[in-house]
């Protein structure tokens, strides 16, 4: 166990590291930004003679050194302040935190159904290799995995909204129509499956293509020969020595893509009008809106980190050989 | 009359269409009755393996079945049963033993659950006693701290400790077969000593009846009853261990006998001549294994102030177990490998203080040919292409090197034709011949052998032994000869160097080292030599190496 504390720690030491360095191209990338910070803020304030954008120079200290400047910048970040967006009249960590919640609930529960069934269906696939199971798994798998996301999003809601009107076609609750506990809970989740559906089909295509062949690969180890010769039974074959064995490299892959996931769909929030942070970026982009984009930029790097170390711990925890190389 | 054990009658197993042949196993019979330890001997391809698989139901299903005869397990057939009754008869009252103890435990299960999965499997008992169970066994096999070692992942173990397991984990039931397919091959000879005593041991405690699938004649010698020889799928040769030893009738089991390496003769010394070709002094080479960013790595000593002389036209012996760093030193003259410390003296010159540029001269001059024939051959390249890639990379015009490949291919006793072929195309000792012809391609001085005959069959390693004796008397070449074996090196070196733990133990010439070892360590690995007891029968002891081409 002590191993495991110090695998974490470790873990955590260079994730700050890292942290630390993104927050400095972060500043770094403001002032490679044509013009320099005051200019963009009077820009958008409205208002740009000579003397005002002298005036917000001094009072954001612009005209200190630069090593100065990345100090404050820096101090500021490390006290949560990650600035103020003039087009919004309002402090970035505040849209972002309106933003968040729903991304998560969109992204999190996605990438778990994804990993659900692509798992599931990538074993039943390998387990029936060879029979018209697994060619129809593989051919659905392709097809999702080949068409694009937004197209599938469209159809979807084409079909189950607007054919069949059983489900909302966008939005993350019903405007105005003021629920509160579980009635608002189950508003939100029917407006969840239609996005949740769309970006789950992307990835289970992937994580079942992935299983079934890293299954088929530990099928044929001397190990699981082994097993047979024990007189186990099919199922218990299956699952405790090959599926274990099998779902090594699917958790390295998830792990990469969970990190990128909550980073936010922006097609999918799109299609959907989901407000997430996705969503919030591409405005972000469309508006010239550094203040937020250089916030959003800071959240989904801490996301991207955080995923990483969940991940390494969840492989330490899967397999041991991984505490004992170090 | 009484039932036996297994009575095995005209077995054939048919392989799929486009293999190299129709059957794998063409109509096989034998019996095994209990209490006895029957050794089936063959070369790869000769179908020991496939009879134990369908034993134990582990066929590459579909592809490969048992296309006629039957499998009688005390008077009932295998095949027919139920798949029900077959699963409860593998692992309970038949057990086996694979080859490869690396690979064989699921690396992500610890051992002593690995075991408990076959008694849940066949037996009522609860947990506890299970695991009671699982913790005796362990004790049994002869593994230190088992309530500890229960707990443990594979790959804190090692090859034999793992072995240890695998035997534990065929023995949970109580077997009444034990089938081991090649237990002890992957192991050093130390410990393959000491699995095969633990095997015999427990054989004889519980009256087993034992199918051991074997390549090797010394360890026939050393554990059979009774005695199966294969080839081609069929039965050759079938009779008590003492008549198979001593009087082999068919010419196949006389070739194989004739082929087992014996260090009984051996050849004259060396007579030195000349300054040294190599000298090595003081090699010292330290891996470091692990570390990161916050942890400090571990320093493995692979290489130990080895010194080591080798003169024009001698064959030096590098012997020791896995680890003990005998390769280290190879590729440190070859120079694959830096030292951190010593000297390399070549012709005089220290190669290690050589910069890149200062040691490509000397790549010609010291050649490898490697341990794994299938390896070491890029399969995109035709073999004329791959001798000829030294030379032309020396300067050398592409079609006369070309040309000289094929002079060299039939110097290796194969036929020039093959220079326009690929390396799949070849078994596994052609393709080391054609290493060897790529490795003279460079016209070099000092040839670096490690382990060349390792992955071939006996009767195949016979051959390239032969050619590499050959070959160096021709060309008057120095050669360094890396191998596990013992009874190999005893054939074709001058001079032994045997190796423990980074370091050399004892070096003198082949006579003085076999007769008079003069270390503990020597005397230990001679003594686990499998099969030493045994006289070859003298006339098959000069016999002459069959064919050119393998």
């Amino acid at each position: 166990m002590l191993g495991f504390a110090q695998l974490f720690a470790s873990r955590l030491v260079k994730a700050l590291a890292i942290l630390i360095a993104i927050v400095v191209m972060n500043f770094f990338l403001v002032h490679a930004a044509p013009g320099d910070p005051a200019m963009v803020m009077a820009g958008e304030a409205g208002a740009a003679d000579e003397k005002f954008v002298e005036q917000l120079r001094q009072q954001f200290g612009l005209d200190r050194p630069l090593h100065e400047q990345l100090a404050t910048y820096v101090g500021k970040i490390a006290q949560g302040d990650l600035g103020f967006s003039y087009r919004q009249q309002r402090p970035v960590w505040d849209i972002l935190a309106e933003r968040l919640p729903a991304t998560l609930i969109l992204t999190l529960t996605a990438f778990l159904l994804a990993l659900a069934a692509g798992v599931a269906l990538g074993t039943l696939a390998a387990i029936t290799v060879g029979t018209w199971a697994d060619s129809a798994i593989t051919v659905v798998a392709l097809l999702a995995y080949a068409t694009p996301i937004y197209w599938i999003g469209l159809m979807l809601s084409l079909l189950f909204s607007i054919q069949l009107g059983w489900l909302p076609a966008f939005g993350y609750e019903t405007i105005g129509a003021g629920y509160t506990g579980l009635a608002h809970a189950a508003d939100v989740a029917q407006h969840l499956i239609l996005p949740v559906i769309t970006l789950a089909l992307f990835y289970m295509a992937g994580y079942a293509r992935l299983t079934r062949a890293s299954m088929l690969e530990v099928r044929g180890q001397d190990f699981v020969k082994t097993a047979k010769a024990k007189g186990l039974s099919q199922s218990h074959i299956v699952t405790r020595h090959v599926l274990r064995n099998a779902i090594l490299p699917v958790i390295t892959v998830a792990g990469i893509q969970a990190g990128q996931l909550v980073g936010g769909s922006i097609l999918i929030e799109t299609v959907f009008a989901w407000p997430g942070i996705g969503r919030l970026a591409f405005e972000a982009v469309l508006q010239r809106d550094y203040q937020v984009l250089l916030g959003i930029f800071l959240v989904t790097s801490v996301m991207v980190i955080l995923f990483n170390i969940l991940t390494d711990i969840l492989y330490g925890i899967v397999d041991p050989r991984i505490q004992a190389a170090r | 009359m009484t039932v036996p054990l297994l009575d095995v009658r005209g077995l054939s197993i048919a392989l799929p269409p486009g293999a190299d042949r129709p059957l794998a196993v063409d109509n096989l019979t034998f019996t095994l009755n209990a209490n006895e330890i029957l050794c089936v001997v063959g070369e790869s391809g000769s179908g020991k393996s496939m009879t134990a698989h369908a034993m134990m139901g582990l066929l590459p299903h579909p592809h490969v079945r048992v296309s006629a005869g039957s499998l009688l397990f005390k008077g009932r057939d295998v095949l027919t049963m139920p798949e029900a009754e077959q699963r409860s008869l593998r692992g309970g009252r038949i057990a086996m033993v694979f080859q490869e103890p690396m690979t064989a435990l699921n690396p992500l299960m610890r051992v002593g659950r690995q075991i408990g999965e076959s008694l849940r499997a066949h037996t009522p008992l609860p947990a506890p006693a299970r695991h009671a169970r699982v913790v005796e066994l362990l004790d049994q096999v002869g593994l230190p701290n088992p309530a500890e070692l229960a707990d443990a992942y594979p790959f804190r173990l090692s090859g034999g400790q793992r072995q240890r397991v695998m035997i534990a984990m065929a023995l949970a039931c109580q077997p009444d077969i034990l089938i081991a397919d090649e237990p002890t091959t992957a192991l050093d000879v130390t410990t393959q000593k000491q699995i095969l005593d633990l095997i015999r041991a427990i054989q004889a405690e519980r009256h087993m009846g034992m199918m051991f699938i074997t390549h090797d004649f010394g360890v026939v010698a050393e554990i059979a009853h009774r005695v199966a020889v294969m080839r081609h799928g069929k039965l050759v040769e079938y009779g008590a261990a003492g008549d198979v030893l001593n009087r082999p009738q068919h010419p196949y089991t006389r070739q194989l006998i004739a082929s087992v390496p014996h260090y009984i003769e051996h050849r004259d010394d060396h007579a030195k001549s000349g300054a040294p070709l190599l000298v090595a002094e003081k090699v010292r080479k330290t891996f470091h294994v692990g570390g990161g960013l916050f942890r400090k790595s571990k320093p493995v000593v692979a290489g130990d102030d080895l010194s080591l002389t080798i003169h024009p036209g001698e064959t030096v012996g590098l012997v020791g177990e896995s680890g003990s760093g005998k390769s280290t030193l190879g590729r440190s003259i070859v120079g694959l490998i830096k030292p951190d410390s010593g000297r390399i003296l070549f012709e005089g010159t220290d190669l290690l203080s050589l910069d890149a540029k200062g040691f490509r001269p000397y790549r010609r001059r010291v050649q490898m040919v490697f341990q794994d024939p299938y390896a070491s051959l890029n399969p995109r390249h035709r073999i004329g292409d791959i001798i000829a890639q030294g030379p032309v990379a020396f300067g050398e015009d592409r079609n006369k090197a070309l040309k000289r490949a094929r002079e060299l291919l039939a110097m290796v006793g194969l036929d020039g034709s093959a220079a326009d072929r690929f390396p799949h195309e070849f078994s596994g000792g052609q393709r080391q011949r054609v290493g060897i012809a790529r490795a003279l391609a460079m016209e070099p001085k000092l040839l670096v052998a490690d382990e060349p005959v390792s992955a071939l069959d006996v009767s195949v390693q016979g051959q390239v032994l032969e050619l590499l004796d050959d070959i160096r008397k021709r060309l008057g070449l120095a050669m360094l000869f890396i191998t596990h074996d013992l009874r190999v090196a005893a054939q074709v070196c001058d001079t032994i160097a045997v190796m423990r733990r980074g370091k050399i133990v004892e070096m003198g010439t082949s006579r003085q080292v076999f007769t008079h070892p003069r270390d503990a360590y020597t005397r230990t690995l001679l003594d686990a030599i499998p099969g030493k007891a045994w006289h070859i029968p003298d006339d098959l002891q000069k016999a002459p190496v069959v064919g050119a081409a393998s």
